[in-house]
């Protein structure tokens, strides 16, 4: 069916479009942008009048664990591709359950899913997945989620092998010996509540070896949830040596520090932690200047599994409903224009998965996101789609709220 | 942010941790405990404050001593006392900390004393019952995890205050695994709230934890450097399991550098006091001559536990 997308400010960042227009889309494809192709008829149309017509979100890291209902949460915050990281139950480990993953995504048909494979059996960072397999059976990257390679000689060989496919390796840098007992960045926060620590060295170490091993292979590796300005500086310095290494940042870890754990709030425990208001600057310029792309870490945990004391809670919080308007909220607190904000979660996660989206160029899928940016919304339980209800800003107004999402030209939220 | 251990007008209803807590409070349970100093010399030790109140002792860690002194500050406050010893075969059968709690407020419990491994659990319960809308239950924090262990700072601060009486003037060291101790963090902000105007911390950078100086804590390595001139030094446990590693070589070894013998003491002031939250560690932290010579209190800090707890109990559960 033919859709046209009336009245909206169309804003498409990759093109550096932001006009009011009406979009044309036809065949699930953009057909054209203020005049419509030649015969057009549009069978349905949408009134976008005060809202912002965009590309769809992609999400550069996103938990499904209970799929239909995740990818409900998805479209109904705007997000039209899911880049799925392999931690599942069971780990994302062989062609089979990738198959079965793409193909439950398809069946349900909201938003696109993106499955990162298993870079090791079990994720148990020794024995390498079949990597090939996996990538024929849909997975667009191979990583560990937020589990360990321990052994350096393993990451390497898994580099190396990854490199002679030109396949691209994600990996949460995270030194295994600095962080496994810990639960929260190790300064002053923790040392006064008697948390114990996760030094930023757990950081910059993973990533030192990273880098390393990068410039050794050849290797294409993203660095996902940055959360130290340390770290950003090593990724600056990785990117100026012109080595193929990109990086994310969690939308959380732009708008929330180390003092936000409060009184012990199990809902400020994430992987890797909150650290200090000056990690968090440094993280937001490198999202700002485009260093960084963002994306939702959208982790649901039960509310057992956070009614618990701090250092037995589980990290994480839901993403992908609140993924839209904390962007714009950081945004506007770091004087970013629109445009620019929806860079970050559109034409950068893109960019990152090299793939040819997060546009809304004529020709490409129609993954459309049209939201209010004006309208607010409380976040309750109630108002999430998602399973997990688990966030550090229940109960604040959100600004921005989706009114319709289109994957491939057809409305899966929404009307 | 909300200090749950307080109530709107300010009036303590749990106590979780000094850290917040106003100078007056504190006072106020020093000199409440002063007042039943003298209820434990009776003949008859009771009085009727906490009558028909029923106080549970929830440890979920092993503890005796802790235990013992808040058994019998609750019973000198006529409260009835259950003892649950919640080891870890309960949880492995699945009932959370908040199951718990709802199970024994449904028996009518009126006040916690909580002990847990975790820091912060006490504060999840007052959470929880605010929740629930039970704000005639109380919580006491009788160590958690290496968060809080407010009642051992504050018999602390009578112990000081009764030989010391004005802490403006006074040096106060605290000496060895600061980094896993809730005693250490506890005291350090008792001491800084009552207007300690120098505290140190003494001990192997593996026992520190980082940023020590944003609470206000001066930091020595040398001990021998730490303890001069200080009126009060507070010794702490230094638990098996750290002695062997990668935090420190030996006990031997600790004990050399950071062992409170005769001699290091004598570099204090002639009449500093020797505090020891105990269970003590003979030969490892501190010298059997000192444990037992003339300037250690650590016998004299017990007794006024319990007059403390009986405060915290009293108060707390009467807002």
């Amino acid at each position: 069916m033919n859709i046209e997308i009336r009245n909206g400010r169309v804003i498409d960042p990759q093109a550096d479009i932001d006009r009011n227009a009406t979009l044309y889309i036809a065949d699930g494809r953009i057909a054209g942008l203020g005049e419509a192709p030649a015969g057009f008829v549009a069978g349905q149309s949408i009134d976008a009048a005060g809202c912002v017509v965009c590309p769809g979100l992609i999400d550069l890291g996103a938990r499904l664990n209970s799929i239909e209902a995740e990818l409900a949460a998805a479209v109904a915050g705007g997000v039209t591709s899911v880049v799925v990281p392999p931690d599942a139950d069971p780990p994302l480990d062989e062609p089979e359950l990738a198959d079965r993953l793409v193909h439950r995504g398809t069946e349900i048909g909201k938003a696109r899913v993106l499955p990162l494979g298993a870079l090791t059996l079990g994720l148990n960072g020794e024995r390498l997945a079949e990597l090939a397999g996996l990538k024929k059976a849909g997975c667009v990257a191979f990583s560990q989620a937020n589990k360990p390679v321990v052994d350096t000689e393993a990451l390497l060989r898994a580099m190396e092998y990854a490199a002679t496919f030109g396949f691209a390796v994600w990996l949460q840098p995270q030194d295994y010996w600095l962080s496994r007992n810990g639960i929260a960045h190790e300064g002053e926060v923790a040392s006064r509540l008697g948390l114990a620590g996760i030094p930023v060295a757990a950081e910059t170490i993973a990533i030192a070896t990273i880098v390393q091993l990068v410039r050794d292979t050849g290797c294409r590796v993203h660095l996902t949830r940055l959360s130290s300005a340390a770290g950003v500086a090593l990724l600056k310095a990785a990117r100026a040596e012109g080595l193929p290494v990109t990086a994310d940042v969690g939308v959380h870890h732009l708008l929330l520090t180390e003092n936000d754990i409060g009184f012990f709030n199990p809902h400020a425990r994430f992987c890797p932690p909150l650290r200090a208001q000056g990690d968090r600057q440094a993280l937001s310029d490198a999202a700002a200047s485009g260093l960084l792309a963002l994306c939702s870490d959208h982790t649901p945990v039960g509310a057992d599994d956070k009614l618990l004391p701090f250092g037995e809670a589980k990290p994480g919080a839901t993403g992908l409903e609140v993924l839209l308007p904390l962007t714009l909220k950081w945004a506007e607190a770091a004087k970013l224009t629109l445009p620019q904000a929806l860079a970050r979660i559109t034409s950068a996660p893109a960019e990152v998965l090299g793939m040819t989206a997060g546009n809304l160029a004529v020709g490409a899928a129609a993954d459309v996101c049209i939201f209010d940016p004006q309208a607010t919304w409380q976040l309750t339980p109630e108002a999430l789609k998602s399973r997990g209800k688990n966030s550090p800003w229940q109960g604040y107004m959100m600004t921005g709220k989706v009114r319709t999402t289109l994957v491939g030209g057809k409305v899966v939220f929404g009307g | 942010m909300h200090n749950p251990q307080l109530n709107k007008n300010g009036e303590l209803i749990h106590l979780m941790s000094i850290e917040g807590l106003p100078q007056p409070i504190i006072k106020q349970i020093l000199d409440t405990a002063e007042s039943f100093m003298e209820v434990s010399a009776r003949e008859v030790k009771k009085v009727p404050l906490l009558r028909g109140k029923s106080v549970f002792n929830l440890f979920f860690e092993n503890s005796t001593r802790t235990r013992t002194t808040f058994e019998i500050a609750a019973k000198r406050l006529s409260a009835d006392v259950i003892n649950l010893d919640i080891n870890k075969s309960s949880t492995a059968k699945g009932e959370t900390l908040l199951d718990t709690i709802d199970n024994l407020c449904a028996m009518h419990a009126n006040l916690f004393v909580v002990r847990h491994a975790s820091s912060g659990a006490p504060y999840l319960i007052a959470e929880h019952l605010q929740r629930i809308g039970r704000d005639d239950v109380h919580v006491v924090n009788a160590g958690d995890g290496r968060h809080a262990h407010p009642t051992q700072g504050l018999l602390d601060m009578y112990t000081i205050r009764h030989y010391k009486k004005d802490f403006t003037q006074l040096r106060v060291a605290i000496v060895g695994d600061i980094l896993h101790s809730r005693v250490a963090r506890s005291d350090i902000h008792a001491l800084t709230t009552l207007g300690v105007p120098e505290v140190r911390a003494i001990g192997p950078e593996t026992l520190l934890p980082k940023h020590l100086d944003k609470l206000g804590v001066q930091v020595f390595h040398d001990m021998n450097e730490g303890l001069k001139d200080c009126d009060v030094i507070i010794m702490l446990r230094l638990q098996n399991e750290r002695m062997n590693g990668a935090l420190l070589p030996s006990a031997g070894e600790y004990f050399r550098h950071y062992g409170l013998t005769p001699q290091k003491l004598a570099l204090a002031k002639p009449d500093a006091i020797v505090m020891h939250p105990g269970p003590m560690n003979r030969g490892v932290e501190i010298h059997s001559a000192v444990a037992d010579g003339s300037q250690a209190v650590i016998l004299p800090q017990v007794t006024f536990g319990i007059a403390v707890r009986m405060a915290v109990m009293s108060i707390v559960a009467g807002n």
